[in-house]
């Protein structure tokens, strides 16, 4: 029995309806006699704004990638109008006479970035076996932190401690017994000649390894955990031994995620300063086949001769150097990513 | 029948030992990945802490020859935690605000898939490559070393690692929460901010410690950014002292003090690398159980 007048939207009055009800009716009543609060800036127009500047800053990492790109393009412009391509398979280098060439440190790059693999790979396979399959449950987590650790300790660190500890043992007990073994062998003696001091492409590819390790490590480990616990446990139960379920089920299982990790492992090695600089000898030589010689490589020629190069082609032919460089990481890192993200995806379809 | 049942057990015996001999092997990868941490850790110890003392941090550093017990890091020190603070403070705004991006406006669209992948490449892309880049735009521009271009070079580091935790962090929280906030009229800034972000916070904190550890020991950007210089710097206009660059040039020189040093300088930033890495296990322990 509402008058017309009464604008208010009592429903109902309180008396009428049981307690609960009556409670849910009563904000209405304040509508409009409590000031509507103040906002220094309306939410639509917040919202607006905050959305621009996530997106802005999200579109930084494409902007970033390009700016890049073009900053090697453009500084190393003088250099590729002088030399062209044939930069890549010319073994000058001359500041004096204003000849340069790449081809010496970009085979340092790929030679102690082949070594690295050489020994991180097999030693990584066998410490994601050990992490997933053979340790036990308390020891898992440990290890696996430790293996991250070493991921984490910083380049500088690997090439003091390469320069000043590692290199005299390396040169003690590994390179002066192999050369008396090996010298006059044909082959081998030619690899292992060269002065023995612990300096060069072999202690490089080694500390190299060693930093590599953790990464293709803990990429494995976590793909051959993503391994469905059926298709193991049948062919335990086919009566197969652990080595043969790793090799023949986890490993085909995860191959591309594998494949992916070592990808992974090989753009860090040929993009790793540091521990290089600290131990390849950097000397311009490419007249012999040793893996004891002292050579260079990319990035410690760009580490080296980078800060004093004198503007002009020497500068030009560096940042040359540093877009061959980026290049080459660039194709390997894309593969790492592709085979990763397929693993992902056959992942999502299996479970 | 006999000679059936001997090859099948030869052939038994074979696997066996195969496995054995295999699972042994990976015993020893381990141990060996085990040893070069074990190894690399305790020379840094023994030999960096050695070079401790009280003028390792108060005085600035020494010239060549001195005897050693002379002169400290005091200004590569400071000159560091200037630049990575600096670092810190331009990237992980960016970063955090990128991985929002990424994580909630829109996460399947195919600019997102794209600058997801740009941003995994950016975050293993070699770091002297980004010591050119910041040498292009600011030190050849301004001709001038400085310790500003090699924060920005050091921030540039820092924005990926940030990106990629906040990203996993963000789509961690479940879309509960955030269904809830819309429910009640939120608007998506406040839901983002006041809900996602905050229930996400100790992630995000644990990417921003990662970034953090990843940059006190990056030599590479800097030494074509901020060089290096001998003396305490009070600001950034000019080259400034920084440890990675210090070490390296204390450790390929010939005299005996600046290589006892850089092996001080390197048990510190081995110390706090590790400690950081530490401390953000911790927190993102905690984070998710």
């Amino acid at each position: 029995m509402m008058r017309a007048a009464d604008t208010r939207p009592v429903i109902m009055a309180d008396d009428e309806l049981p307690p609960m009800m009556g409670v849910a009716v009563f904000p209405l009543h304040d509508q409009g006699s409590a000031a509507p609060r103040r906002r220094w800036l309306p939410n639509r127009l917040a919202d607006r704004l905050f959305g621009l500047l996530a997106r802005g800053a999200a579109l930084f990492t494409l902007v970033s990638l390009l700016g890049i790109i073009l900053s090697l393009i453009v500084g190393a412009w003088p250099a590729i109008r002088e030399f062209g391509p044939g930069f890549l398979v010319h073994a000058a280098w001359d500041p004096v006479r204003q000849d340069f060439g790449g081809l010496v440190m970009i085979y340092g790059t790929l030679i102690t970035s082949a070594i690295a693999l050489l020994i991180a790979v097999p030693i990584s396979f066998g410490i994601a076996l050990f992490l997933t399959e053979l340790a036990p449950a308390w020891l898992k987590r440990p290890l696996g932190t430790a293996i991250e650790l070493l991921a984490a300790v910083p380049s500088i660190v690997y090439g003091m401690w390469g320069l000043m500890v590692f290199g005299p043992v390396l040169a003690r007990y590994v390179q002066q017994p192999l050369q008396s073994l090996l010298g006059d062998v044909p082959v081998f003696g030619a690899l292992v000649s060269g002065p023995p001091v612990g300096i060069g492409i072999l202690s490089a590819g080694i500390i190299l390894s060693i930093m590599i390790i953790p990464f293709i490590a803990s990429v494995m480990r976590d793909v051959f955990e993503v391994t469905p616990p059926l298709l193991k446990e049948s062919a335990y139960g086919l009566g197969s031994t652990t080595w043969e379920v790793s090799w023949r089920i986890v490993l085909p299982y995860t191959k591309t995620g594998v494949l992916g990790g070592i990808m992974l492992g090989l753009g860090r090695a040929l993009g790793e300063t540091m521990a290089v600089t600290f131990v390849i000898g950097n000397m311009n030589q490419l007249n012999s086949a040793s893996l004891f010689e002292a050579a260079n490589s990319i990035t410690s020629a760009l580490a080296n001769e980078f800060a004093e190069a004198a503007p002009g082609l020497h500068q030009a032919a560096l940042i040359y150097l540093g877009l061959v460089l980026f290049l080459i990481t660039f194709t390997v890192l894309v593969f790492s990513r592709l085979l990763l993200q397929r693993l992902q995806k056959n992942e999502g379809k299996r479970t | 029948m006999m000679t059936y049942d001997a090859a099948r057990m030869a052939r038994f015996v074979r696997r066996k030992r195969v496995n054995q001999v295999a699972l042994t092997l990976a015993l020893a990868a381990m141990v060996f990945g085990m040893f070069w941490l074990a190894w690399i850790l305790w020379e840094t110890l023994r030999l960096g802490f050695e070079s401790l003392s009280v003028s390792f941090i108060t005085e600035n550093t020494p010239p060549p020859n001195e005897p050693p017990g002379e002169g400290g890091l005091a200004n590569a020190i400071w000159g560091s935690l200037l630049m990575v603070t600096l670092a810190t403070f331009i990237g992980t705004p960016i970063g955090v605000l990128s991985g929002i991006c990424l994580a909630e406006y829109n996460p399947g669209s195919r600019l997102n898939a794209i600058i997801r992948f740009v941003n995994d490449l950016l975050l293993s892309a070699p770091s002297i490559i980004i010591g050119l880049f910041i040498y292009a735009v600011m030190v050849a521009r301004f001709q001038q070393f400085s310790g500003w271009a090699g924060a920005v070079a050091l921030a540039f580091i820092v924005v990926p690692v940030v990106i990629r935790t906040t990203e996993n962090m963000l789509t961690l929280v479940p879309s509960g929460l955030r269904e809830a906030a819309y429910a009640l009229g939120a608007p998506k800034w406040k839901v983002v901010t006041r809900v996602t972000l905050a229930a996400s916070l100790s992630g995000v904190l644990t990417g921003v410690l990662l970034a953090v550890a990843r940059i006190f020991g990056e030599t590479a950007p800097l030494l074509f950014t901020a060089l290096n210089n001998q003396f305490w710097s009070t600001g950034l206009d000019g080259p400034t002292a920084n440890l990675p660059v210090t070490i390296l040039q204390f450790a390929m020189s010939p005299y005996e003090n600046w290589q006892h040093l850089a092996w001080g300088g390197v048990f510190l930033i081995t110390m706090i690398v590790l400690g950081l890495n530490v401390l953000a296990r911790f927190l993102s322990r905690r984070f998710s159980s």
